[in-house]
């Protein structure tokens, strides 16, 4: 272990010349989340493209489950762009990933059993309180 | 010695693949995350407990919603603006999603600069993620405005369900909250990378730890989920 961190210490003197030669070479993956310039942007015009995209669904009026379906498919492929690159999660390691990216897809179970809850609660004001929607 | 190891963001301990590397990840002794530094893992952390905040709040609006018999405000009515005698729709939010979308862009960049030590480059670029996030701010007090002038409140507006007010005033300022905070993080870091504080490992005057250009990715990450938590709102909230 303390060999370990000396080493590492060495390392860090030296990332200077580390960082240079990686971009000398076109490396995408060298130490400290090094990736070329050319990455972002390609996945920042992306961004633009799936957002103008999800802006037209509205403009134009889609209804139903095209409109749902689209509006879901964009904020999904933005979302993951964002995560994946911006926040270099395609670079970290499973241990991390899995930790920070499993616990929020759970709470699809809580999507689940509030659409059941409101359903559910929309039945007995219809009941209840007549003039349904 | 031991906070060297600890804040090294370096080489990583050869990997296992797959499943068996997560378990052997984390159940080896002492760190779970082998080449993740304690600062960005707690941001990691934090940014999850962040979501299941913002993700409590947008479930809310869809129980109140499903469940309510009133009809919903459409919201490409509500937020359409007349710009030039034209009225389009959902306009003002469109272009809030794209000064967002550009701040998270200059973000990256400002983060890969910092690690290659172009000090001037990455301030600049962490000034200019501030600014629009500054006009993300200013944009959403115009619409904040905008709507309370036309008679939205909490309690009831002039279009329909009553709680579209609390909804929108309680999503829309906490994520307003945030990003007035990420504008105030950005600012501090990139006056302390313009004044060369990660390239001599000054000490912070609170934790007394080496100053490093990690820090840059870690209020990257924080001002990342923040353009993240916007896409949700988006598409919930303005497109539903």
């Amino acid at each position: 272990m303390t060999n370990a961190a000396v080493h590492l210490e060495g390392q860090q003197h030296s990332l200077h010349a580390h960082v240079h030669d990686a971009l000398a070479s076109g490396a995408t993956h060298a130490k400290g989340q090094q990736h070329p310039i050319k990455l972002y942007l390609v996945v920042w015009g992306w961004l633009f493209v799936l957002s103008t995209c999800s802006y037209l669904v509205d403009y134009f009026g889609l209804h139903g489950y095209l409109r749902w379906s689209l509006i879901l498919l964009f904020m999904v492929l933005k979302a993951g762009l964002i995560v994946a690159v911006f926040m270099h999660m395609a670079w970290e390691r499973l241990a991390l990933a899995y930790a920070i990216l499993l616990p929020p897809v759970l709470v699809l179970v809580f999507v689940a059993i509030m659409v059941f809850e409101s359903d559910y609660t929309h039945l007995i004001r219809v009941i209840s309180f007549g003039s349904p929607t | 010695m031991a906070e060297t190891a600890l804040t090294n963001t370096g080489e990583s301990p050869a990997r296992i693949e797959g499943l068996r590397g997560i378990a052997a990840d984390w159940s080896s002794d002492q760190r779970a995350f082998k080449n993740v530094s304690w600062g960005k893992a707690m941001m990691w952390i934090f940014l999850l407990s962040d979501t299941f905040i913002f993700s409590c709040f947008l479930l809310s609006y869809m129980t109140a919603r499903m469940s309510t018999t009133v009809p919903w405000p459409n919201p490409s009515e509500v937020f359409a603006l007349t710009i030039g005698g034209k009225h389009i729709p959902l306009i003002l939010i469109a272009i809030m999603t794209f000064v967002l979308i550009s701040s998270s862009g200059t973000m990256a960049m400002a983060v890969n600069f910092g690690y290659r030590r172009d000090r001037a480059k990455a301030a600049v670029l962490m000034l200019v993620t501030a600014a629009f996030g500054a006009t993300f701010v200013g944009m959403q007090a115009f619409e904040w405005t905008k709507l309370i002038m036309e008679g939205v409140r909490p309690w009831g507006n002039p279009w329909g369900a009553a709680q579209f007010g609390s909804c929108f005033f309680m999503i829309t300022g906490f994520h307003g909250t945030h990003v007035t905070i990420g504008v105030i993080f950005l600012i501090a870091i990139a006056r302390k990378v313009w004044r060369g504080d990660f390239d001599v490992e000054r000490r912070g005057f609170f934790t007394s730890r080496k100053g490093q250009y990690e820090i840059v990715e870690i209020t990257g990450l924080y001002w990342h989920f923040v353009d993240l938590v916007w896409v949700f709102i988006f598409a919930f909230f303005y497109l539903w």
